[in-house]
Formats: structure tokens, sequence, C-alpha cells
């Protein structure tokens, strides 16, 4: 079977900007995939153009091998999970669900909601109108939602978002058993790299309406193409066009044996499970490490010896 | 006393005197006896009111209520869709609000009066008509139901608008895209979602409606040329012509406690939604 998606050097163009600027990309069936980038770098409007609520200006979408540039919405077998959720806040949990069933004609429209409802965990809420639930509550029947129609894919508009942080953690895991579970194709929209990272099986990094790299978390991670995907998904120190992770640094008070440089401690941040060293060259740049909390004890103006394995040296290309 | 309560003491005088007083005039007229030449005497009687049990009555009642309700019937098919028209204009939304609002800018009668000038036997409609040859004698467009019925839906279909136009401006725009990702074309959105969650500005308009129509007094007298007796009429014939002080007021307060009873079915309409 061919992909489930296809974007063909789609453009999206409004008055005065350049939303979307030559997009390809191919997703496979049953996998968990990410866009993510800063606000403005175009990924909402990618989504709205694989939903079908904008038409591109030029390029090609295809859905599971049919060219769907001239589809609306409703003709199209994906289903979008909103940000703001969208829930119809005069039917029911139950009757949300429902929604897209009965515009089917599923002869067991109800019974399939209140499957669906169980699911995510809700049915003891089917009767409650949205309004009366919390944030988490209605992303779960957003979820319930698009799912029960079993898309060809589905779009997630940054829906971990609105929720606060402990919640957001739990939603993540939730989220991607949910992706196994179902074998639908999810494709995530999201600034966070946090998220990008751990929930992905593939991970597009998306910067002023183009796509900058789009591989696994791990070698996005570990092997960026550009300095912007290296910098958006976690901090980098830079010697020229090498760059290293903090957290690959070495902290020591004698010189290593591999290059080392001789630097200076200016401040100390402690994480818990982490200490962030801040230290400065002796030829003035500064460089931040990251050192596994209770393995080392540094002071503030003490002399240190930095280094680092070739290994972990990232070069872009 | 608070400060507050003496600082609105001047208004619950003026609301006490303005609203309070005239209704109770017209109460207390409604349950007195006619005096020969108008004005009112001495005994109390209810003998008004079982009057208005007279089939003649009893059918301008219901002709007012009949007529009122197609109006407001009418202005509803119209009104929605040029709210909603109005609502996803984008930045020319003012600009149509404004058109809608134009009207206003001229006095009711004047306005109520053109219509004379368009449906007359030798106004716009019937000479167009016939210099384009489709008729051969003009067609009887004026003093009759239909003239009245044309002359409140145009005086009165802002009154729907507006109310409707807020309740859909403020609507989530994500809804009816949500509606269109799970499936439903179009029509379905609108009668599912839109339809559904425009119904307080949709009760608004129809009370904003409703409760002018019944009372309609210009409107009937001008365009209905005599023949369309409404409410209205009825109560300036009773205080004129007729004499019959009592009777006009008893007819007035009909009128009131139909208009009260729809503004309280309305409120507690509103209430629910709060609720929800």
């Amino acid at each position: 079977m061919g992909p489930v998606l296809e974007l063909r050097k789609v453009v999206k163009d409004y008055p005065g900007h350049r939303a979307v600027d030559g997009i390809s990309l191919s997703l496979e069936r049953g996998r968990f995939y990410s866009l993510v980038g800063p606000s403005g770098c175009g990924k909402t409007t990618t989504l709205r153009l694989v939903g079908g609520f904008e038409k591109p200006t030029s390029g090609e979408v295809w859905l599971d091998g049919v060219m769907v540039n001239a589809l609306p919405p409703h003709q199209r077998d994906v289903s979008t999970v909103f940000q703001s959720y969208a829930l119809f806040p005069h039917l029911s949990a139950l009757e949300n669900v429902a929604f897209g069933l009965r515009e089917r004609r599923v002869p067991d429209a109800v019974k399939r909601a209140q499957d669906a409802l169980a699911r995510v965990h809700l049915s003891t809420k089917a009767a409650s109108k949205p309004a009366q639930l919390s944030g988490g509550e209605r992303q779960r029947v957003a979820l319930a939602r698009s799912l029960v129609l079993e898309p060809k894919l589905l779009l997630l508009d940054e829906p971990l978002a609105a929720l606060d942080p402990n919640l957001r953690g739990q939603m993540r895991a939730e989220l991607k058993a949910l992706q196994r579970s179902t074998g639908i194709t999810f494709l995530f929209i999201t600034h966070d790299r946090e998220e990008a990272l751990s929930m992905s099986d593939e991970l597009a990094v998306m910067n002023a309406g183009r796509i900058e790299q789009m591989a696994a978390p791990e070698s996005a991670y570990l092997q960026p193409v550009s300095r912007f995907v290296a910098g958006f998904l976690g901090p980098v120190n830079w010697f020229g066009d090498i760059g290293v992770r903090p957290e690959r640094i070495r902290l020591t008070t004698v010189p290593g044996e591999e290059a080392s440089l001789q630097a200076t401690v200016d401040s100390l941040l402690f994480f818990g499970n982490s200490i962030q060293v801040h230290v400065r060259l002796n030829d003035g740049p500064r460089v931040s490490a990251e050192i596994p909390a209770g393995s080392q004890v540094f002071r503030e103006g003490e002399s240190v010896w930095l280094s680092w394995s070739r290994a972990d040296e990232m070069r872009l290309p | 006393m608070t400060l507050r309560s003496w600082s609105l003491l001047p208004v619950r005088l003026v609301a006490t005197v303005l609203l309070g007083a005239p209704l109770g005039i017209v109460l207390v007229y409604s349950l007195l006896t006619r005096g020969d030449y108008g004005g009112v005497e001495f005994p109390w009687t209810a003998e008004s009111f079982t009057r208005l049990l007279d089939p003649l009555y009893l059918g301008i009642l219901w002709r007012s209520l009949w007529i009122a309700t197609s109006a407001t019937v009418i202005c509803a098919l119209a009104g929605f869709p040029l709210a909603l028209f109005i609502a996803r204009s984008g930045r020319w939304r003012n600009l149509w609000l404004q058109l809608v609002l134009l009207p206003f800018w001229t006095s009711f009668l004047v306005r109520t009066y053109a219509w004379i000038f368009i449906l007359r036997d030798t106004g716009l409609v019937n000479t167009t008509l016939l210099s384009l040859g489709l008729i051969h004698k003009p067609l009887p467009l004026l003093y009759n139901d239909g003239a009245v019925l044309a002359g409140l839906v145009y005086n009165y279909l802002p009154f729907f608008v507006l109310p409707l136009y807020a309740t859909l401006e403020r609507l989530d725009g994500a809804l009816p895209e949500a509606a269109a990702d799970l499936g439903a074309p179009p029509w379905r959105t609108l009668w599912r979602v839109t339809l559904p969650l425009s119904k307080p500005g949709i009760v608004a308009g129809s009370v904003l409606v409703f409760v002018p129509c019944l009372g309609a007094y210009l409107t009937p007298d001008l365009l209905g040329g005599g023949k369309t007796v409404m409410l209205g009429n009825l109560v300036q014939n009773q205080f004129t012509s007729a004499r019959d002080w009592p009777f006009g007021a008893a007819v007035s307060m009909v009128v009131l406690l139909v208009s009260a009873l729809l503004l309280a079915a309305f409120l507690r309409h509103r209430t629910a939604q709060e609720l929800l």
C-alpha cells in the first residue's frame, strides 16, 4: 500500500505572506508523526490544507492514493482534533461522539459512541454537556469523536497546549497508546519539542513555511541538518560548525584525555535530576553543560576542564 | 439607606411615574363605565373585558395574532440568511450592518407612506408590470392583508436581524469546521450546528418583531386602508370615534398581557440558556 498522505510541493499564500513554502512529505500507515516548529512556521496551515479547510495555492495533496485538492472537508477521510476541541456546546458528550456516525448513517451509532467514550474512560460523562466537563475530559471527547470514525489519518492541532502540565505528561502516554491500539496514522502538530521527541515515530521540523528535516526523533536530535533544527530540538553549544549538546559535555577538575578546554564556572542551576553548569571559556565564549545531580560538586568561580567525545559532535552538512 | 439606593431614587421615581402611573390609569379606565361623550364614569365593572369575548372582537384578536405571527415567520425566513450572510462577510460586515440600519435614519411614517407609492394602482410595481406588458390592469396590491404584512416585515426586519447577527457573530468559527470535518455537508452543518446554536438570537428577534406587530396601528391603518383592522386600530377607534375609553383600555390591557406572557417565556428561555 502507498502512503496514507502525500504532499507534493504544496504552497499556500495569504495576502502579503507565504505561510507554506513548497512542502513535500509522505506518511506511512499506522505511525505517529509530528509536525513541530515555532508559532507562525506554517504547521497549522499545513494541517488545515490536509483537512480541507484551506486550498493550496499550488502543489497537490494526496490522501490514500487520491488527489484531494478539490475535495471539501466533509468528503475527506481524515479527522481533526481541534486546538479548542470545538465540541458542540448544545450536544451531550455522547451526541458529540455520535455526530459523525449519524452523518454516515451508521445504524448502531449510539452503541458505537458509547464504546468510544468507554475507550477514553468517559462512560460516566456521556450525558454531560461540554461546559460541564474539565479541559482533559473535553479533549478526550474530541478524541473519541474523531477516532470513532476510524479515519485514515487523524490530525491533532496542539491538543495538549490547553492542559495543565501534569495532565499534559499523562496525555502524552495516553495518546501514544491510543495510536498504537487503533493503528490509525496520527499527524500531531506541536510547538513543544519534548512532545514531538517523546511521542513520534518520525518528526518533521518546520521553519518559515518549509520542512527543514524529517527524521526519527533520535536522528533529528543527534544529527540535525541545520542550526535551526539543532537549536529547536534542544540547547546546543556551538564551536564553529560543530555543535555539542550540554548533556554530552563532561566537566572535570583535571585535564581529560581527549581535546579539553579550560574554563571557569559562572553559575550553577539545580533541576532535581540534573545540574546546569554555565562556564566561561578562558578565551571568552560561554558554554553550558548538564551533569547528573549528585555526581560531582562544583563551586562558582572554580576552574574546570571540559571535554566531550568526538562521537557526540554534531557536524552540519 | 445607603448612598447607592439614594442615588437610584430619582431613577425609581421616574420609572414609577412614567411607567407605572400610565399603566395604572389604563387598568383603572378599563374597569370603569364609559362616559356619554368619552371619558370614564363610575361604577366599577368588568363589562369591557366580557365584551371582548364577542366573536367580532375575538376575530380581530385572532387576526392580529395571525398577522403578527406571519410577519415574524417571514422576518425569520428572510432574516436568518441575511444575518448569516452579514456575520460571514468579513471586512464588509460593517457596511452591510449600516445598510440594515439605514431605514432608521428616516421616520417610520415616511417609510410606511413610501409603500403606498410602491403598491398603489399607479405605483412602482404596477406601472412597471404594465409597461412590460405582463399585466393589463393594475394588480390590487394595496389596502389588503398582503400590503400590511409587507409593511410590517419591511419595518421590523432589522429588529430580527440585529440580535440574530450578534448571536451568529459570537459563534465559534471552529464549530462549523468541526461539523464538516466529521462529514456533515454545508446544509447539514447549518441544520445540526448553526441553527440550534443561534436559537437565543432567533428567540430574541422573534419577540422584538412579534410584540410591536401585535399592537401595530400605523401600518394597518395606512396600508390596510381601514379594511384590515388589528388590535391597534381597535384601540385607536375606541378612544376617538367610538368614545368608549373603558373598552379601548381593556383591549390595550389584552395586548399588554399577550406581550408580557411572551416576554416571560423568552426570559425563562434565556435563564435556561445561561444555566447550561
